[in-house]
């Protein structure tokens, strides 16, 4: 059995004991992106060598016998929206072509002083807007399942690489789904963590009261040992929370008794594919088999979710996407030789104009003017103030479910990996790919997908957990007793 | 006195309405955002970081001392402080604002429903209290440098400043004439410089006075309003109030001509032309002025509770005000006097205060502070702080003023020493041979001198008094250290007797 079949717990186990280096593991690693890169296009950027040179110094310093932190030698893939200082940092858009960074992400210094190896930066929608993927101005990332299909997004490139062996841990960011639903759709365990749980500080903000980052990983324990290292309070983030951070790790393998999981009837609508459904009633029953109570909760706000958030993201990425303009940094469009005197334009205007209109893709655009409008005089009332007033019923709708259950249960996406180029036409569609996963985020609370099954196409099916705020511990315990009494989780692609 | 409706000579009676926004950078060491130095006067871009520079990923985090000295500010102008505070975005385009959007406050400011009490030294209005309708707290933008000399267009932007704290005061439009407006001003200044908040430099920035003027004109037909303009760039007192001035005969001879009222054009900004001392109609940074507020999602909202606000107040210490007050009421000291020293802050106050007490006479010690000691300020261009002599030493000259030691001008003479070789009053007098004459060698003196001047005591006699200045100019001829006003009087008198 290769070694990068194993988990990333299990490697740092034999990394501990000697019976591994980091530079084999990295090595391993490289080999396996080295042959089927070409076919997943899972990175926007690679750092072999860095890589390989860090591997070596983990290494010198074991031997050495120095303490080492709790990834030591593991390597780890960042999705491209979280700046690190001198890599480029390019949210898979044209408008950042040529920045980089001078500082580091909160995750990505905790990563670093975790000593994990950062093997390379992650493909993703444009600025995190998209669900498949497809929106990336650099490339598309096939779903390693089936590389016709998509491996869902925004965090399709983390998904896929976790997916194709490319990693054994990923970051991936989810502002209406964009860690869970890719997770699902590449047959791998993806973790939205409550909002606060996380620092945001070096995150390239989409919409920033709904971002959270998490890990993307091949399995429930290695969820847990990455978000140990990412979680807890950071004074360079005012919305990061000082909640006590449990000890995920240690406690990921203790089972739950007397867990009550609620199933939210709204999620058996008409949109929901046989198989997923099928499935997801099939994890239900192994819940039940292990000695969980089931309860039916009403969520009577969930359906407003898509709504709301497409009112409330599109606004707050209206103003936050204003920073690229050409001005300071990234794209700025040649207006020197173009007309000056054809419009009443001045140069500035034009050469804000022409900025943006090359460096931003279409849903980037599409989402920019729908915020806009919706923050507009006269409208905003109407829009944002009305979506802030919905989000506080959902919340609501979540408060009081957790007042009667422990987790909630439930599907994670309507349908499975979809082909390539099938939604492109039609975003409607693609925004219905955050149907069952959006309302965590309006609500701040944590979701986690862990694989429950595969379609007859052979595509993976993904279960969704969700927890209150603050809950990791238990989201996370939960997960574990279906992984330890399933082995979905074990399944890998051969392609 | 100018009444408040002014009566032009050709015309139809107006008056004046005027509101000022006052932007105020507050005085803290780091930004408002980040921690970032505040420092003025740096090279360009060097006072930066990811966060001020608005790079993608960054956050702000609230810097709490800049949220306090706001609190203390607002509370001084009698502004309540709502319990609950957020921030919000201001979004535009311009270059020297590096996110897209000035992170400020909309509808729910800081502070709010204040008020200040103007009057004016030469009776140019009444005592009048202007009401405040907030004042907020925002970050500054950076500052642009446009170089279009030789019609290659260049500009740079220097973002040392992005990010400083400033306080918006927003008056109510209470002022009715240019004066009125001046003074609010300078009171204002007075305060926040009293408060110790900001350095309330209007060259460098650090005050920055806008002013929103109309008319309200008596009609046949009615009160009309003339539009509303906002003037910017003016950068002193004088500029403020020329400014208004000037604005408020072109706004009444333009209304004469196209009669025009608020509502028939958007709000215009004019900037003030100092040079040709005119206000110039300003390209607007951003066409439309739909800034689209929303609640800014990095930042959390401010919870004050009843207790910090009442530890903020306890912390505001002796305003101007007060200040006026008590040396009138308790120092019988002159309006105009207690006005110098009030003006020159409350370090000058301060010494005043302790020279008072020290010497135990008010009006001495005002007419000293007034006089030599802001002389030799101005002079040396020193503040109090830096002035060579403690109150309690300058009391030791004025003690011998008090003795009868030393006259008005001996004391200016060995003042002047005090300063230049730093020593203390008895010594510079011992040094300069000055001792008070012992009264009854002075009658002596008077007597032979009365006795030796015949022709001088008749010319007295015979009805001319100035006569006795000969006699005065002998005795400090034979006696440098004789007081001339006592030699006049004792001799007046001992040519009474004969």
């Amino acid at each position: 059995m290769s070694i990068i079949s194993k988990s990333a717990t299990q490697q740092r186990e034999m990394l501990r004991t000697g019976e591994l280096t980091s530079v084999e593991l990295t090595t391993a690693y490289l080999e396996q992106i080295k042959s089927r890169e070409s076919a997943v296009k899972a990175f926007v950027h690679l750092d072999e060598q860095q890589a390989l040179d860090a591997a070596q110094q983990i290494d010198t310093r074991r031997a050495a016998g120095e303490p080492l932190g709790d990834l030591a030698g593991i390597p780890v893939a960042v999705k491209d929206n979280l700046c690190s200082e001198g890599v480029p940092t390019t949210c898979a858009s044209k408008i950042l072509s040529g920045f980089i960074p001078p500082y580091d992400a909160t995750v990505v210094a905790k990563l670093k002083t975790a000593d994990a190896i950062l093997i390379g930066r992650t493909n993703m929608d444009e600025f995190a807007m998209g669900s498949s993927t497809e929106n990336s101005s650099i490339q598309v990332t096939s779903n390693p399942w089936n590389l016709q299909c998509i491996p869902g997004g925004s965090s399709g490139g983390s998904a896929a690489c976790i997916a194709a062996g490319f990693a054994p841990l990923a970051l991936g960011s989810d502002t209406g789904g964009s860690i869970r639903q890719p997770a699902a759709l590449c047959g791998i365990v993806g973790l939205k963590p409550s909002y606060g749980r996380v620092s945001r500080y070096g995150l390239v903000a989409f919409a920033s009261s709904l971002d959270q980052i998490g890990p993307m990983t091949g399995n429930v324990e290695d969820a847990a040992l990455l978000l140990q290292v990412l979680a807890g309070h950071d004074s360079h983030d005012s919305t990061s929370a000082d909640v006590t951070v449990d000890g995920y790790v240690e406690n990921v393998t203790q089972p739950l008794s007397g867990l009550t999981l609620g199933v939210v009837d709204e999620h058996y609508g008409d949109g929901l594919e046989a198989e997923i459904k099928s499935s997801v009633e099939e994890a239900i029953r192994v819940y039940e088999s292990l000695g969980a109570t089931l309860k039916h909760i009403e969520m009577p706000h969930a359906s407003y979710g898509i709504a709301t958030y497409y009112i409330i993201a599109p606004c707050e990425a209206s103003s936050n996407l204003a920073r690229f303009d050409g001005a300071h940094y990234g794209h700025r469009a040649d207006t020197s030789t173009s007309d000056q005197t054809s419009t009443s334009e001045d140069a500035l205007t034009r050469m804000y104009r022409s900025s943006r209109a090359a460096g931003f893709g279409d849903e980037v655009k599409r989402r920019i003017m729908l915020g806009t409008y919706a923050l507009s005089e006269g409208y905003y009332d109407a829009f944002y103030l009305k979506a802030l007033k919905v989000r506080r019923l959902i919340r609501q709708d979540y408060d009081n479910a957790f007042k009667d259950v422990d987790l909630l249960i439930g599907p994670v996406t309507a349908c499975s990996a979809f082909k390539q180029g099938e939604k492109t036409a039609d975003p409607m569609a693609m925004y219905m790919e955050d149907l069952f996963t959006v309302t965590a985020n309006l609500a701040g609370v944590a979701g986690i997908s862990i694989p429950c099954g595969l379609t007859d196409a052979g595509l993976p099916i993904g279960v969704q957990l969700q927890s209150a705020p603050f809950q990791e511990d238990k989201l996370l315990r939960a997960a574990y007793m279906f992984q330890h009494a399933t082995d979905w989780h074990q399944r890998r692609p051969e392609f | 006195m100018s009444s408040p409706e002014t009566q032009p000579t050709d015309g139809t009676p107006y008056t004046v309405v005027v509101g000022l926004e006052v932007h105020v950078q507050l005085k803290t060491n780091t930004k408002l955002f980040c921690r970032c130095p505040t420092t003025f006067g740096q090279p360009p871009n060097t006072q930066t970081c990811p966060v001020c520079l608005g790079l993608p990923g960054s956050l702000p985090v609230m810097n709490r001392h800049a949220f306090e000295l706001s609190m203390k500010t607002a509370l001084a102008l009698n502004c309540t402080i709502p319990h609950f505070t957020k921030w919000d975005r201001k979004n535009y385009f311009y270059p020297d604002l590096p996110k897209g959007y000035q992170t400020s406050q909309f509808d729910l400011p800081m502070s709010e429903h204040g008020h200040l009490n103007i009057f004016s030294e030469n009776d140019e209005f009444a005592d009048k209290q202007i009401r405040i309708l907030r004042a907020h707290l925002e970050e500054d933008a950076g500052k642009s440098m446009h170089d279009e000399a030789a019609g290659v267009a260049d500009s740079r932007i220097d973002l040392n400043r992005t990010g400083t704290p400033l306080l918006e005061i927003v008056s109510e439009p209470d002022m009715r004439n240019a004066a009125e407006a001046k003074a609010y001003l300078q009171e204002l200044r007075l305060i926040l410089l009293y408060l110790g908040v900001s350095d309330c430099n209007m060259q460098e920035g650090s005050l920055r006075c806008d002013a929103n003027v109309n008319l309200h004109i008596d009609t046949p037909a009615g009160t009309i309003a003339t539009p509303i303009v906002e003037i910017k760039n003016m950068n002193s007192f004088r500029a403020v109030q020329r400014g208004i001035e000037f604005e408020v005969g072109r706004q009444y001879t333009l209304w004469q001509k196209d009669k025009q009222v608020l509502g028939d054009m958007p709000k215009q900004t004019r900037g003030w032309d100092e040079g040709a001392q005119v206000t110039r109609a300003q390209r607007e940074k951003e066409e439309s002025s739909d800034y689209r507020y929303f609640p800014c999602p990095d930042l959390v909202p401010v919870v004050v509770t009843d207790e910090e606000i009442q530890a903020m107040q306890q912390q505001i210490g002796t305003l101007p005000a007060s200040l006026r007050k008590q040396l009138l009421d308790d120092h019988q000291l002159t309006a105009h006097t207690s006005a110098v020293i009030v003006n020159q802050g409350l370090g000058f106050a301060d010494y005043f205060l302790a020279l008072a007490t020290a010497i135990d006479d008010s009006r001495l010690a005002g007419n000293w502070m007034q006089g030599e000691v802001l002389r030799i300020l101005n002079e040396q261009e020193q503040t109090i702080q830096q002035f060579k002599l403690s109150a309690a030493e300058l009391g030791e000259l004025l003690k011998f003023i008090q003795s009868g030691d030393l006259d008005n001008s001996k004391a200016k003479d060995v003042f002047a020493v005090m300063i230049e070789a730093g020593q203390a009053a008895a010594d510079v007098m011992a040094e300069l041979g000055i001792k008070k004459v012992d009264s009854s060698q002075l009658e002596e003196l008077c007597q032979r001198l009365v006795d030796n001047n015949p022709k001088i005591v008749a010319d007295v006699q015979s009805g001319n008094p100035k006569a006795v200045g000969a006699l005065i100019g002998q005795a400090r001829k034979e006696n440098s250290n004789v007081d001339p006003g006592q030699v006049r009087q004792i001799c007046l008198a001992l040519i009474e007797k004969l």
